[in-house]
Protein backbone atom coordinates (compact mmCIF):
# COMPACT_ATOMS: atom_id res chain seq x y z
CA UNK A 1 0.00 0.00 0.00
CA UNK A 2 2.72 2.42 1.02
CA UNK A 3 4.81 1.19 -1.89
CA UNK A 4 1.97 2.00 -4.26
CA UNK A 5 1.53 5.51 -2.85
CA UNK A 6 5.25 6.14 -3.25
CA UNK A 7 5.13 4.68 -6.75
CA UNK A 8 2.22 6.96 -7.60
CA UNK A 9 4.02 10.10 -6.47
CA UNK A 10 7.66 9.40 -7.30
CA UNK A 11 7.53 10.18 -11.05
CA UNK A 12 5.68 13.42 -10.39
CA UNK A 13 8.23 14.41 -7.74
CA UNK A 14 11.12 13.57 -10.06
CA UNK A 15 9.62 15.68 -12.82
CA UNK A 16 8.94 18.54 -10.42
CA UNK A 17 12.59 18.37 -9.35
CA UNK A 18 13.70 18.32 -13.00
CA UNK A 19 11.59 21.35 -13.75
CA UNK A 20 13.58 23.36 -11.19
CA UNK A 21 16.98 22.47 -12.64
CA UNK A 22 18.99 24.53 -15.05
CA UNK A 23 19.67 23.18 -18.54
CA UNK A 24 23.25 22.37 -17.56
CA UNK A 25 22.24 20.42 -14.47
CA UNK A 26 19.53 18.50 -16.35
CA UNK A 27 22.08 16.97 -18.66
CA UNK A 28 24.44 15.81 -15.92
CA UNK A 29 25.19 12.09 -16.01
CA UNK A 30 24.33 10.56 -13.60
CA UNK A 31 21.38 12.88 -12.88
CA UNK A 32 21.14 14.62 -9.52
CA UNK A 33 18.13 13.77 -7.34
CA UNK A 34 17.41 17.28 -6.13
CA UNK A 35 18.33 20.48 -7.95
CA UNK A 36 21.60 21.91 -6.57
CA UNK A 37 20.69 25.40 -7.63
CA UNK A 38 16.90 25.54 -7.91
CA UNK A 39 15.76 27.98 -10.57
CA UNK A 40 12.41 29.08 -11.88
CA UNK A 41 13.80 29.92 -15.30
CA UNK A 42 12.02 26.99 -16.98
CA UNK A 43 8.69 28.26 -15.70
CA UNK A 44 9.62 31.77 -16.70
CA UNK A 45 10.23 30.70 -20.30
CA UNK A 46 7.16 28.46 -20.33
CA UNK A 47 4.75 31.06 -18.99
CA UNK A 48 6.05 34.20 -20.68
CA UNK A 49 7.89 33.16 -23.83
CA UNK A 50 5.61 30.34 -24.91
CA UNK A 51 1.81 30.43 -25.34
CA UNK A 52 1.35 28.25 -22.26
CA UNK A 53 -1.12 30.58 -20.54
CA UNK A 54 -3.06 30.76 -23.78
CA UNK A 55 -3.25 26.94 -23.82
CA UNK A 56 -4.57 27.00 -20.26
CA UNK A 57 -7.19 29.60 -21.09
CA UNK A 58 -8.32 27.58 -24.13
CA UNK A 59 -8.58 24.42 -22.06
CA UNK A 60 -10.44 26.21 -19.30
CA UNK A 61 -13.00 27.72 -21.69
CA UNK A 62 -13.50 24.48 -23.59
CA UNK A 63 -13.76 22.24 -20.51
CA UNK A 64 -16.10 24.63 -18.70
CA UNK A 65 -18.43 25.10 -21.65
CA UNK A 66 -18.42 21.36 -22.30
CA UNK A 67 -19.48 20.56 -18.73
CA UNK A 68 -22.25 23.17 -18.88
CA UNK A 69 -23.64 22.05 -22.25
CA UNK A 70 -23.27 18.37 -21.47
CA UNK A 71 -24.78 18.46 -17.98
CA UNK A 72 -27.66 20.72 -19.09
CA UNK A 73 -28.62 18.40 -21.95
CA UNK A 74 -28.04 15.32 -19.81
CA UNK A 75 -30.19 16.43 -16.88
CA UNK A 76 -33.20 17.14 -19.10
CA UNK A 77 -32.97 13.74 -20.75
CA UNK A 78 -32.08 11.87 -17.55
CA UNK A 79 -35.03 13.38 -15.70
CA UNK A 80 -37.55 12.07 -18.24
CA UNK A 81 -35.68 8.80 -18.58
CA UNK A 82 -35.87 8.22 -14.83
CA UNK A 83 -39.67 8.54 -14.96
CA UNK A 84 -40.15 6.15 -17.84
CA UNK A 85 -41.32 2.58 -17.70
CA UNK A 86 -38.66 0.10 -16.61
CA UNK A 87 -38.12 -1.64 -19.93
CA UNK A 88 -37.88 1.56 -21.99
CA UNK A 89 -35.35 2.84 -19.51
CA UNK A 90 -33.27 -0.33 -19.60
CA UNK A 91 -33.14 -0.26 -23.39
CA UNK A 92 -32.11 3.41 -23.41
CA UNK A 93 -29.43 2.74 -20.79
CA UNK A 94 -28.12 -0.25 -22.68
CA UNK A 95 -27.92 1.88 -25.83
CA UNK A 96 -25.95 4.55 -23.95
CA UNK A 97 -23.58 1.92 -22.59
CA UNK A 98 -22.92 0.53 -26.06
CA UNK A 99 -22.25 4.04 -27.42
CA UNK A 100 -19.87 4.77 -24.54
CA UNK A 101 -17.89 1.64 -25.44
CA UNK A 102 -17.10 2.69 -29.01
CA UNK A 103 -13.41 3.56 -29.45
CA UNK A 104 -12.92 7.26 -30.36
CA UNK A 105 -11.12 6.29 -33.57
CA UNK A 106 -14.54 5.33 -35.03
CA UNK A 107 -15.78 8.92 -34.73
CA UNK A 108 -12.69 10.84 -35.66
CA UNK A 109 -12.91 11.15 -39.43
CA UNK A 110 -16.64 11.94 -39.81
CA UNK A 111 -16.28 14.40 -36.93
CA UNK A 112 -13.43 16.07 -38.75
CA UNK A 113 -15.58 16.33 -41.90
CA UNK A 114 -18.43 17.83 -39.85
CA UNK A 115 -16.26 20.32 -38.00
CA UNK A 116 -14.52 21.42 -41.17
CA UNK A 117 -17.82 21.78 -43.04
CA UNK A 118 -19.11 23.92 -40.17
CA UNK A 119 -15.97 26.08 -40.29
CA UNK A 120 -15.13 25.20 -36.68
CA UNK A 121 -11.55 24.00 -37.18
CA UNK A 122 -9.35 25.99 -34.77
CA UNK A 123 -12.44 27.24 -32.99
CA UNK A 124 -13.34 26.35 -29.36
CA UNK A 125 -16.84 25.22 -30.34
CA UNK A 126 -15.26 22.71 -32.69
CA UNK A 127 -14.21 20.81 -29.58
CA UNK A 128 -17.00 21.81 -27.17
CA UNK A 129 -19.80 20.25 -29.23
CA UNK A 130 -18.16 16.85 -29.91
CA UNK A 131 -16.86 16.65 -26.32
CA UNK A 132 -20.36 17.36 -24.98
CA UNK A 133 -21.84 14.65 -27.17
CA UNK A 134 -19.16 12.07 -26.38
CA UNK A 135 -19.55 12.64 -22.63
CA UNK A 136 -23.36 12.58 -22.74
CA UNK A 137 -23.85 8.80 -22.36
CA UNK A 138 -21.84 8.82 -19.14
CA UNK A 139 -23.58 11.95 -17.79
CA UNK A 140 -27.08 10.66 -18.59
CA UNK A 141 -26.19 7.30 -17.09
CA UNK A 142 -24.99 8.89 -13.87
CA UNK A 143 -27.85 11.38 -13.52
CA UNK A 144 -30.67 8.93 -14.29
CA UNK A 145 -29.60 7.03 -11.17
CA UNK A 146 -29.89 10.17 -9.01
CA UNK A 147 -33.23 11.24 -10.45
CA UNK A 148 -34.67 7.80 -9.76
CA UNK A 149 -33.99 8.27 -6.07
CA UNK A 150 -36.34 11.24 -5.87
CA UNK A 151 -39.85 10.13 -4.87
CA UNK A 152 -42.40 10.64 -7.61
CA UNK A 153 -44.95 11.86 -5.03
CA UNK A 154 -42.89 15.01 -4.66
CA UNK A 155 -43.46 15.90 -8.30
CA UNK A 156 -47.13 14.99 -8.12
CA UNK A 157 -47.57 17.27 -5.14
CA UNK A 158 -45.90 20.12 -7.02
CA UNK A 159 -48.09 19.64 -10.07
CA UNK A 160 -51.22 19.61 -7.90
CA UNK A 161 -49.98 22.90 -6.50
CA UNK A 162 -50.15 24.23 -10.04
CA UNK A 163 -46.49 24.12 -11.12
CA UNK A 164 -45.86 23.20 -14.72
CA UNK A 165 -43.67 20.24 -15.41
CA UNK A 166 -40.67 22.40 -16.22
CA UNK A 167 -41.20 24.56 -13.14
CA UNK A 168 -41.38 21.43 -11.01
CA UNK A 169 -38.17 20.25 -12.57
CA UNK A 170 -36.34 23.53 -12.09
CA UNK A 171 -37.56 24.47 -8.63
CA UNK A 172 -38.17 21.15 -6.89
CA UNK A 173 -36.19 18.37 -8.55
CA UNK A 174 -32.96 20.04 -9.71
CA UNK A 175 -31.98 21.43 -6.29
CA UNK A 176 -32.29 17.90 -4.89
CA UNK A 177 -29.81 16.45 -7.36
CA UNK A 178 -27.26 19.28 -7.20
CA UNK A 179 -24.54 17.01 -5.76
CA UNK A 180 -24.92 14.62 -8.70
CA UNK A 181 -24.87 17.54 -11.16
CA UNK A 182 -21.61 18.77 -9.65
CA UNK A 183 -20.10 15.27 -9.81
CA UNK A 184 -21.08 14.87 -13.45
CA UNK A 185 -19.81 18.38 -14.23
CA UNK A 186 -16.39 17.74 -12.67
CA UNK A 187 -15.91 14.40 -14.41
CA UNK A 188 -16.90 15.87 -17.78
CA UNK A 189 -14.54 18.81 -17.12
CA UNK A 190 -11.62 16.48 -16.37
CA UNK A 191 -12.34 14.31 -19.38
CA UNK A 192 -12.48 17.28 -21.79
CA UNK A 193 -9.38 18.84 -20.23
CA UNK A 194 -7.54 15.56 -20.82
CA UNK A 195 -8.75 14.70 -24.32
CA UNK A 196 -6.00 14.46 -26.90
CA UNK A 197 -7.00 12.89 -30.23
CA UNK A 198 -9.71 15.37 -31.25
CA UNK A 199 -7.65 18.31 -30.05
CA UNK A 200 -4.70 17.05 -32.08
CA UNK A 201 -6.88 16.80 -35.17
CA UNK A 202 -8.96 19.97 -34.92
CA UNK A 203 -6.54 22.46 -33.37
CA UNK A 204 -3.52 23.03 -35.55
CA UNK A 205 -2.51 26.58 -34.68
CA UNK A 206 -0.56 27.38 -31.50
CA UNK A 207 -3.05 29.96 -30.25
CA UNK A 208 -5.97 27.52 -30.19
CA UNK A 209 -4.25 24.46 -28.68
CA UNK A 210 -5.48 23.01 -25.41
CA UNK A 211 -2.96 22.62 -22.61
CA UNK A 212 -2.89 18.82 -22.95
CA UNK A 213 -2.07 19.10 -26.64
CA UNK A 214 0.33 21.98 -26.01
CA UNK A 215 2.41 20.09 -23.44
CA UNK A 216 2.41 16.90 -25.53
CA UNK A 217 3.72 18.77 -28.56
CA UNK A 218 6.21 21.05 -26.76
CA UNK A 219 9.22 19.02 -27.83
CA UNK A 220 8.17 19.11 -31.47
CA UNK A 221 8.18 22.89 -31.40
CA UNK A 222 11.98 23.02 -31.31
CA UNK A 223 14.23 22.15 -34.18
CA UNK A 224 17.52 21.58 -32.35
CA UNK A 225 17.75 20.62 -28.72
CA UNK A 226 14.79 19.22 -26.79
CA UNK A 227 14.04 21.60 -23.88
CA UNK A 228 13.68 18.98 -21.14
CA UNK A 229 13.40 21.58 -18.42
CA UNK A 230 10.50 23.35 -20.07
CA UNK A 231 8.77 20.07 -20.81
CA UNK A 232 9.06 19.05 -17.18
CA UNK A 233 7.78 22.47 -16.15
CA UNK A 234 4.90 22.09 -18.59
CA UNK A 235 3.94 18.72 -17.14
CA UNK A 236 3.92 20.14 -13.63
CA UNK A 237 2.18 23.42 -14.45
CA UNK A 238 -0.57 21.69 -16.41
CA UNK A 239 -1.07 19.15 -13.63
CA UNK A 240 -1.53 21.68 -10.85
CA UNK A 241 -5.15 22.64 -11.71
CA UNK A 242 -6.16 18.98 -11.88
CA UNK A 243 -4.41 18.07 -8.64
CA UNK A 244 -6.20 21.00 -6.99
CA UNK A 245 -9.50 19.71 -8.37
CA UNK A 246 -8.80 16.24 -6.97
CA UNK A 247 -7.95 17.61 -3.55
CA UNK A 248 -11.09 19.74 -3.38
CA UNK A 249 -13.61 17.34 -4.91
CA UNK A 250 -12.17 13.89 -4.18
CA UNK A 251 -15.34 12.57 -2.55
CA UNK A 252 -17.50 13.71 -5.46
CA UNK A 253 -15.10 12.27 -8.02
CA UNK A 254 -14.89 8.89 -6.32
CA UNK A 255 -18.68 8.75 -5.89
CA UNK A 256 -19.17 9.46 -9.59
CA UNK A 257 -16.54 7.00 -10.75
CA UNK A 258 -17.82 4.10 -8.73
CA UNK A 259 -21.49 4.86 -9.47
CA UNK A 260 -20.77 5.13 -13.17
CA UNK A 261 -18.80 1.95 -13.37
CA UNK A 262 -20.72 -0.54 -11.29
CA UNK A 263 -24.41 0.18 -11.75
CA UNK B 1 -56.87 13.45 -11.49
CA UNK B 2 -54.93 15.28 -14.19
CA UNK B 3 -55.37 14.04 -17.68
CA UNK B 4 -52.21 12.45 -19.17
CA UNK B 5 -50.09 14.74 -21.28
CA UNK B 6 -49.52 14.04 -24.93
CA UNK B 7 -46.36 12.01 -25.38
CA UNK B 8 -44.98 14.52 -27.88
CA UNK B 9 -44.40 17.05 -25.07
CA UNK B 10 -42.30 14.47 -23.29
CA UNK B 11 -40.03 14.18 -26.27
CA UNK B 12 -38.96 17.83 -26.01
CA UNK B 13 -36.91 16.91 -22.95
CA UNK B 14 -34.79 14.69 -25.14
CA UNK B 15 -34.18 17.21 -27.92
CA UNK B 16 -30.84 18.73 -26.75
CA UNK B 17 -29.27 15.42 -25.78
CA UNK B 18 -30.80 13.62 -28.73
CA UNK B 19 -29.56 16.21 -31.23
CA UNK B 20 -26.02 16.16 -29.84
CA UNK B 21 -25.89 12.38 -29.85
CA UNK B 22 -27.43 12.10 -33.31
CA UNK B 23 -25.03 14.58 -34.93
CA UNK B 24 -21.77 13.86 -33.13
CA UNK B 25 -22.07 10.19 -32.18
CA UNK B 26 -24.64 8.27 -34.23
CA UNK B 27 -24.03 10.01 -37.55
CA UNK B 28 -20.22 9.49 -37.39
CA UNK B 29 -20.71 5.78 -36.71
CA UNK B 30 -23.10 5.41 -39.67
CA UNK B 31 -20.84 7.52 -41.86
CA UNK B 32 -17.82 5.36 -40.95
CA UNK B 33 -19.74 2.17 -41.72
CA UNK B 34 -20.86 3.63 -45.06
CA UNK B 35 -17.41 4.91 -45.95
CA UNK B 36 -15.86 1.50 -45.30
CA UNK B 37 -17.64 0.13 -48.40
CA UNK B 38 -16.15 2.82 -50.65
CA UNK B 39 -12.78 3.69 -52.10
CA UNK B 40 -12.17 7.31 -51.18
CA UNK B 41 -8.58 8.44 -51.03
CA UNK B 42 -5.89 10.59 -52.54
CA UNK B 43 -5.66 7.95 -55.31
CA UNK B 44 -9.31 8.35 -56.30
CA UNK B 45 -9.05 12.14 -56.11
CA UNK B 46 -11.29 11.96 -53.01
CA UNK B 47 -14.20 10.79 -55.14
CA UNK B 48 -16.20 7.94 -53.63
CA UNK B 49 -16.18 4.74 -55.67
CA UNK B 50 -18.15 1.74 -54.49
CA UNK B 51 -15.75 -0.93 -53.29
CA UNK B 52 -17.95 -3.65 -51.86
CA UNK B 53 -15.91 -5.61 -49.35
CA UNK B 54 -12.58 -4.77 -50.97
CA UNK B 55 -11.44 -2.61 -48.05
CA UNK B 56 -12.17 -5.39 -45.57
CA UNK B 57 -10.40 -7.99 -47.69
CA UNK B 58 -7.43 -5.65 -47.84
CA UNK B 59 -7.52 -5.17 -44.03
CA UNK B 60 -7.50 -8.90 -43.32
CA UNK B 61 -4.55 -9.44 -45.65
CA UNK B 62 -2.65 -6.33 -44.52
CA UNK B 63 0.24 -7.64 -42.43
CA UNK B 64 0.72 -4.19 -40.88
CA UNK B 65 -2.90 -4.19 -39.66
CA UNK B 66 -2.69 -7.77 -38.36
CA UNK B 67 0.52 -6.86 -36.54
CA UNK B 68 -1.13 -3.78 -35.03
CA UNK B 69 -4.09 -5.90 -33.85
CA UNK B 70 -1.68 -8.29 -32.18
CA UNK B 71 0.26 -5.42 -30.57
CA UNK B 72 -2.98 -3.88 -29.29
CA UNK B 73 -4.16 -7.23 -27.97
CA UNK B 74 -0.87 -7.77 -26.16
CA UNK B 75 -0.91 -4.27 -24.68
CA UNK B 76 -4.51 -4.72 -23.50
CA UNK B 77 -3.87 -8.13 -21.94
CA UNK B 78 -0.71 -7.04 -20.11
CA UNK B 79 -1.98 -3.73 -18.80
CA UNK B 80 -5.52 -4.80 -17.82
CA UNK B 81 -4.27 -7.97 -16.08
CA UNK B 82 -1.65 -6.01 -14.13
CA UNK B 83 -4.15 -3.28 -13.24
CA UNK B 84 -6.70 -5.71 -11.88
CA UNK B 85 -4.06 -7.77 -10.08
CA UNK B 86 -2.45 -4.75 -8.43
CA UNK B 87 -5.79 -3.05 -7.87
CA UNK B 88 -7.19 -6.10 -6.09
CA UNK B 89 -4.10 -6.47 -3.93
CA UNK B 90 -4.31 -2.81 -2.97
CA UNK B 91 -8.06 -2.88 -2.37
CA UNK B 92 -7.86 -5.92 -0.10
CA UNK B 93 -4.95 -4.49 1.89
CA UNK B 94 -6.60 -1.07 2.21
CA UNK B 95 -10.11 -2.25 3.00
CA UNK B 96 -9.43 -3.20 6.59
CA UNK B 97 -7.60 0.04 7.41
CA UNK B 98 -10.37 2.62 7.53
CA UNK B 99 -8.19 5.49 8.72
CA UNK B 100 -5.68 5.33 5.91
CA UNK B 101 -8.27 4.95 3.16
CA UNK B 102 -8.96 8.65 2.71
CA UNK B 103 -5.35 9.67 2.16
CA UNK B 104 -4.54 6.61 0.01
CA UNK B 105 -7.48 7.36 -2.24
CA UNK B 106 -6.47 10.99 -2.74
CA UNK B 107 -2.86 10.11 -3.56
CA UNK B 108 -3.90 7.41 -5.99
CA UNK B 109 -6.47 9.63 -7.67
CA UNK B 110 -3.74 12.01 -8.83
CA UNK B 111 -2.21 9.78 -11.55
CA UNK B 112 -5.69 8.92 -12.76
CA UNK B 113 -6.76 12.56 -13.14
CA UNK B 114 -3.74 13.76 -15.10
CA UNK B 115 -4.14 13.86 -18.88
CA UNK B 116 -2.86 10.69 -20.54
CA UNK B 117 -0.90 12.70 -23.10
CA UNK B 118 0.85 14.63 -20.30
CA UNK B 119 1.57 11.38 -18.45
CA UNK B 120 3.11 10.10 -21.66
CA UNK B 121 5.44 13.13 -21.69
CA UNK B 122 6.24 12.54 -18.02
CA UNK B 123 7.14 8.89 -18.58
CA UNK B 124 9.09 9.61 -21.73
CA UNK B 125 11.19 11.94 -19.56
CA UNK B 126 11.45 9.41 -16.72
CA UNK B 127 12.61 6.76 -19.20
CA UNK B 128 15.05 9.00 -21.06
CA UNK B 129 18.16 6.92 -21.65
CA UNK B 130 20.70 9.50 -20.47
CA UNK B 131 18.98 11.86 -18.05
CA UNK B 132 15.88 9.91 -16.96
CA UNK B 133 14.90 9.02 -13.41
CA UNK B 134 14.31 5.30 -14.02
CA UNK B 135 17.82 4.67 -15.30
CA UNK B 136 19.28 6.84 -12.54
CA UNK B 137 17.60 4.73 -9.86
CA UNK B 138 18.41 1.39 -11.52
CA UNK B 139 22.04 2.43 -12.00
CA UNK B 140 22.36 3.43 -8.38
CA UNK B 141 20.85 0.12 -7.27
CA UNK B 142 23.30 -1.67 -9.53
CA UNK B 143 20.57 -3.45 -11.51
CA UNK B 144 21.96 -2.21 -14.80
CA UNK B 145 25.48 -1.16 -15.82
CA UNK B 146 24.60 1.47 -18.38
CA UNK B 147 21.48 3.44 -19.29
CA UNK B 148 18.77 1.48 -21.10
CA UNK B 149 17.16 3.12 -24.12
CA UNK B 150 13.69 2.03 -23.00
CA UNK B 151 11.77 3.61 -25.83
CA UNK B 152 14.35 2.77 -28.47
CA UNK B 153 13.95 -1.02 -28.49
CA UNK B 154 10.78 -2.90 -29.49
CA UNK B 155 10.44 -5.12 -26.40
CA UNK B 156 11.20 -2.47 -23.79
CA UNK B 157 9.13 0.20 -25.59
CA UNK B 158 6.05 -2.01 -25.30
CA UNK B 159 6.75 -2.70 -21.62
CA UNK B 160 7.31 1.01 -21.00
CA UNK B 161 3.96 1.98 -22.53
CA UNK B 162 2.09 -0.76 -20.68
CA UNK B 163 3.84 0.33 -17.49
CA UNK B 164 2.76 3.96 -17.94
CA UNK B 165 -0.80 2.77 -18.51
CA UNK B 166 -0.72 0.64 -15.36
CA UNK B 167 0.62 3.61 -13.42
CA UNK B 168 -2.23 5.79 -14.58
CA UNK B 169 -5.16 3.38 -14.43
CA UNK B 170 -4.57 1.06 -11.45
CA UNK B 171 -6.07 3.75 -9.18
CA UNK B 172 -9.34 3.67 -11.11
CA UNK B 173 -9.53 -0.13 -10.88
CA UNK B 174 -8.59 0.07 -7.20
CA UNK B 175 -11.45 2.46 -6.44
CA UNK B 176 -13.98 0.25 -8.22
CA UNK B 177 -12.73 -2.89 -6.47
CA UNK B 178 -12.69 -1.14 -3.11
CA UNK B 179 -16.33 -0.09 -3.59
CA UNK B 180 -17.09 -3.69 -4.56
CA UNK B 181 -15.40 -5.09 -1.46
CA UNK B 182 -17.29 -2.71 0.79
CA UNK B 183 -20.51 -3.93 -0.77
CA UNK B 184 -20.02 -7.51 0.44
CA UNK B 185 -22.09 -8.30 3.56
CA UNK B 186 -19.92 -9.04 6.63
CA UNK B 187 -22.13 -11.99 7.60
CA UNK B 188 -20.88 -14.03 4.65
CA UNK B 189 -17.31 -13.89 5.98
CA UNK B 190 -18.56 -14.79 9.45
CA UNK B 191 -20.38 -17.79 8.00
CA UNK B 192 -17.17 -19.06 6.39
CA UNK B 193 -15.35 -18.62 9.70
CA UNK B 194 -17.99 -20.64 11.54
CA UNK B 195 -17.57 -23.37 8.95
CA UNK B 196 -13.85 -23.35 9.71
CA UNK B 197 -12.72 -21.79 6.43
CA UNK B 198 -9.56 -19.71 6.24
CA UNK B 199 -8.51 -16.66 4.25
CA UNK B 200 -8.35 -18.59 1.00
CA UNK B 201 -11.89 -19.95 1.43
CA UNK B 202 -13.13 -16.41 2.07
CA UNK B 203 -11.47 -15.16 -1.09
CA UNK B 204 -12.64 -18.09 -3.15
CA UNK B 205 -16.26 -18.38 -2.00
CA UNK B 206 -17.22 -14.87 -0.90
CA UNK B 207 -14.94 -12.16 -2.29
CA UNK B 208 -14.45 -13.53 -5.79
CA UNK B 209 -18.05 -14.45 -6.74
CA UNK B 210 -19.30 -11.13 -5.36
CA UNK B 211 -16.63 -8.98 -6.87
CA UNK B 212 -16.79 -10.45 -10.36
CA UNK B 213 -20.31 -9.39 -11.38
CA UNK B 214 -19.88 -6.10 -9.52
CA UNK B 215 -16.79 -5.17 -11.47
CA UNK B 216 -17.63 -6.77 -14.78
CA UNK B 217 -18.70 -3.50 -16.40
CA UNK B 218 -15.52 -1.87 -15.15
CA UNK B 219 -13.45 -4.72 -16.58
CA UNK B 220 -15.08 -4.49 -20.01
CA UNK B 221 -14.73 -0.70 -19.87
CA UNK B 222 -11.01 -0.99 -19.17
CA UNK B 223 -10.51 -3.53 -21.95
CA UNK B 224 -12.28 -1.30 -24.45
CA UNK B 225 -10.28 1.72 -23.30
CA UNK B 226 -6.97 -0.13 -23.45
CA UNK B 227 -7.81 -1.49 -26.88
CA UNK B 228 -8.42 2.05 -28.11
CA UNK B 229 -5.08 3.29 -26.70
CA UNK B 230 -3.84 6.29 -28.63
CA UNK B 231 -2.46 9.20 -26.57
CA UNK B 232 0.18 7.20 -24.70
CA UNK B 233 1.61 5.59 -27.81
CA UNK B 234 1.36 8.67 -29.99
CA UNK B 235 3.34 10.78 -27.53
CA UNK B 236 5.78 8.20 -26.13
CA UNK B 237 6.88 6.36 -29.27
CA UNK B 238 4.63 7.43 -32.14
CA UNK B 239 4.22 3.69 -32.86
CA UNK B 240 7.94 3.08 -33.12
CA UNK B 241 10.59 1.86 -33.04
CA UNK B 242 10.00 0.26 -36.42
CA UNK B 243 6.22 0.00 -35.93
CA UNK B 244 6.70 -2.27 -32.91
CA UNK B 245 4.22 -0.31 -30.78
CA UNK B 246 1.81 0.73 -33.52
CA UNK B 247 -1.65 -0.05 -32.14
CA UNK B 248 -4.80 -0.22 -34.27
CA UNK B 249 -5.86 3.32 -33.31
CA UNK B 250 -2.48 4.71 -34.33
CA UNK B 251 -2.49 2.83 -37.65
CA UNK B 252 -6.07 3.86 -38.40
CA UNK B 253 -5.31 7.48 -37.52
CA UNK B 254 -2.30 7.45 -39.86
CA UNK B 255 -4.36 5.86 -42.63
CA UNK B 256 -6.88 8.68 -42.31
CA UNK B 257 -4.74 11.70 -41.66
CA UNK B 258 -1.37 10.94 -43.25
CA UNK B 259 -2.10 8.49 -46.08
CA UNK B 260 -5.46 10.21 -46.68
CA UNK B 261 -7.09 6.85 -47.43
CA UNK B 262 -10.51 7.48 -45.91
CA UNK B 263 -12.35 4.40 -47.15
CA UNK B 264 -9.65 2.06 -45.91
CA UNK B 265 -9.32 3.96 -42.61
CA UNK B 266 -13.07 3.51 -42.05
CA UNK B 267 -12.78 -0.22 -42.76
CA UNK B 268 -9.93 -0.48 -40.22
CA UNK B 269 -12.03 1.35 -37.59
CA UNK B 270 -15.04 -0.90 -38.20
CA UNK B 271 -12.92 -4.06 -38.12
CA UNK B 272 -11.50 -2.92 -34.78
CA UNK B 273 -15.00 -2.45 -33.36
CA UNK B 274 -16.05 -5.91 -34.57
CA UNK B 275 -12.97 -7.51 -32.98
CA UNK B 276 -13.69 -5.65 -29.74
CA UNK B 277 -17.33 -6.76 -29.86
CA UNK B 278 -16.25 -10.38 -30.19
CA UNK B 279 -13.83 -10.07 -27.28
CA UNK B 280 -16.54 -8.49 -25.10
CA UNK B 281 -19.10 -11.16 -26.05
CA UNK B 282 -16.70 -14.02 -25.30
CA UNK B 283 -15.83 -12.49 -21.92
CA UNK B 284 -19.46 -11.86 -21.13
CA UNK B 285 -20.38 -15.45 -21.81
CA UNK B 286 -17.43 -16.79 -19.84
CA UNK B 287 -18.16 -14.63 -16.79
CA UNK B 288 -21.92 -15.14 -16.82
CA UNK B 289 -21.43 -18.91 -17.00
CA UNK B 290 -18.93 -18.85 -14.14
CA UNK B 291 -21.00 -16.48 -12.07
CA UNK B 292 -24.05 -18.73 -12.27
CA UNK B 293 -21.97 -21.74 -11.33
CA UNK B 294 -20.61 -20.00 -8.26
CA UNK B 295 -24.04 -19.85 -6.66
Amino acid sequence: MIVCCVAALAPITWTASSSLKSAAELTLVPPTLLPHAPTLSNYDVLLFKRPFLRYCLNSFVIATMTSLVCVAAACLAAHRLARMRGNVRSIARLGLLVVAFFPPIVFIFPLYELIRAAGLVNHPWGLILPYSALNLPFAIWLLTGSFQQIPYELEEAASIDGLSRFQTFRKIVLPLVTPALITAGILVFVSSWNEFMLALTFMNVESEKTVTLGVATLSGAFAEEIPYGQIAAGVIASSIPLIALVLIFQRRIIAGLTAGAVK
Amino acid sequence: MKKPRPIILDLFWFVPAGALLAIFVVYPVIRTIGLSFFHKSLATGFVSEFAGLANFVRALTDSRFIASLWITFLFTAISVALEFGLGLLLAISTESIRKAQGIVRVILLIPWTLPTAVIAVLWAWMLNDQYGGVNAVLLRLGVIDSGVTWLGKPATAMIAIAFADVWKTTPFVFLILLAGLQNIPRELYDAIEIDGGGTWAKLRYVTWPHLLPFTFVALIFRIVQAFAVFDLVWVMTGGGPGGSTETVSIYTYRTYMRYLDFGYGAALAITTVVVLGIIAAVLYRAVVAKYEKAF
